[in-house]
């Protein structure tokens, strides 16, 4: 059995996963694990995960989580180019801290955005005050001028010259307000063209096939009684 | 000018980089940045880091923020002994794996148990509402048997039998609500036994060194308190009702 990646493309993680993976050629069984129907918490899955979140990789004995050490184990067993995580010490670090940085900061706040805006109301039937949903949106504001100020200045991209594996992960988060109906770009022509900058570095057309489900997030089909019940408090502890 | 820190012990974040430091004889400058007043918010701290936030490090023009980054760049450039970042694939991606988790799963809930149990009550002169504490409690103790379960397991050390930056991260990150009074190692012998090797293997005397100013914080005057500061904990405080 070789490489296996469990994933659902709706989540931010798994995107960039999937992309670093496809762009680079590594061969993987692509097992679908459907959160929207609950899959993850499965006693299946909780096998490959005792954590029960995606993504997941397996690769014979060995299984790991976490997206950052996912792409970091895929970076160094498959010998990608060096622009993904370069050698050279300080390029390096630049990287470290965009990875350090963005799990409380863009991270949450694209996740948030998305479920207040989005998934809370049309998945789980859940209203949200306009009240909260601002708040939400304007701390995403606030996040994305961080973004421009601090990371992205005028550099081509997030860390230097060339794309690395912040900005894979930035991008894949950022399409999650985007799937929520956010016009996260407009008004930011300086990420707008870095959007662009790194849609063309990973391939337009992958870049689309990964982010087909989120951009639909809001045809999701309302859920049942039953898989809400099971679903809610892990989301409530997943967006606070 | 070497490298400099910019540090406050009080911080779990600058204790790991301080202990790390000092345990691989690393050498620095050590500039302090006072967060009960405020001096992250200061003009000259501005410029080192903009984000305001702590610990941050200083290499000739190189300014660097985050921990963890400022941990693998330590290791890199002073070549550690290889066991804080192991170099197989596997035990490297355990480290990884474990730095990754703990931002959301560990650093945040045990800050926020230092802030509800101690910060907000002393400054506000308010009790965070009973349900949100136990709220935050449970969610502290659910991710410490996942820690127990998951990543240290049967094992010496989250790696093996050696200490790891995986290790350094995880202790002081959990001794964050001592300053309160709060010991999230009363309910396991297996993370009490853990807690005292990690100790020993970094030295018991640099480890207490590294938490003066935390296990003190209850004698804190707070009457000093920069203004900035105790403004954003009132609006902490909103948060928890």
């Amino acid at each position: 059995m070789g490489l296996e990646l469990y994933l659902d493309l709706l989540s931010q993680p798994c995107r960039a996963v999937y992309i670093f993976a496809k762009r680079n050629g590594i061969p993987f069984e692509l097992r679908p694990v459907e959160l929207r129907k609950g899959q993850h918490l499965s006693d299946a899955f909780a096998q490959v995960n005792p954590l029960k979140k995606v993504p997941a990789l397996r690769d014979g004995d060995f299984t790991l989580t976490e997206s950052v050490a996912i792409l970091l184990y895929l970076n160094r067993k498959y010998k990608v180019p060096d622009h993904w995580y370069p050698q050279d010490l300080q390029a390096c670090a630049r990287v470290d801290e965009y990875l350090a940085w963005q799990h409380t900061t863009l991270r949450r706040n694209c996740l948030r955005a998305l479920w207040h805006k989005v998934m809370f109301p049309v998945f789980l039937g859940e209203p949200v005050s306009p009240e909260m949903l601002a708040a939400t949106l304007a701390e995403l504001d606030a996040t994305l001028q961080l973004l421009e100020d601090k990371f992205l200045q005028n550099k081509a991209f997030l860390t230097g010259p060339h794309i690395s594996l912040a900005d894979l992960i930035a991008i894949t988060e950022l399409m999650h307000p985007v799937g929520a109906g956010c016009q996260v770009f407009e008004g930011r022509p300086k990420l707008a063209a870095w959007r662009q900058r790194v849609e063309a570095a990973v391939g337009k057309d992958l870049f689309q096939e990964a982010h087909e489900v989120i951009l639909k997030a809001k045809d999701s089909p309302p859920a049942d009684l039953i898989i809400k019940q099971k679903l809610m408090p892990r989301v409530l502890a997943m967006i606070q | 000018m070497g490298l400099e820190l910019y540090l406050d012990l009080l911080s779990a974040s600058c204790r790991a980089v301080y202990i790390f430091a000092k345990k691989n004889s690393i050498p620095f400058d050590f500039q302090f940045v006072d967060l009960l007043k405020g001096h992250h918010h200061s003009k000259e701290y501005i410029e080192i880091n903009p984000l305001k936030k702590l610990p941050s490090l200083k290499d000739g023009k190189f300014i660097l923020s985050e921990s963890v980054a400022i941990l693998f760049y330590l290791c890199r450039k002073y070549s550690t002994p290889s066991h804080w970042y192991p170099p197989d694939l596997h035990t490297r991606a355990r480290v990884d794996e474990f730095m990754a988790w703990q931002h959301t799963a560990i650093q945040l809930p045990m800050s926020r148990i230092l802030w509800i149990k101690m910060l907000i009550p002393r400054i506000t002169g308010e009790e965070v509402p009973a349900e949100k504490t136990e709220q935050m409690l449970t969610e502290v103790r659910t991710n410490m048997q996942l820690f127990e379960e998951k990543f240290l397991q049967d094992k010496m050390f989250i790696t093996g039998d050696h200490i790891s930056l995986a290790d350094l991260v995880a202790l002081v990150e959990m001794m964050q609500p001592m300053g309160g009074n709060y010991n999230v190692f009363l309910n396991s012998s297996r993370l009490a036994e853990w807690r005292m090797r990690v100790e020993l293997a970094i030295g018991s005397g640099l480890f207490w060194e590294a938490h003066d100013r935390l296990m003190k914080l209850a004698e804190w005057d707070c009457s000093t308190l920069d203004p900035m500061v105790k403004e954003k904990i009132c609006v902490l405080l909103q948060k928890f009702r």
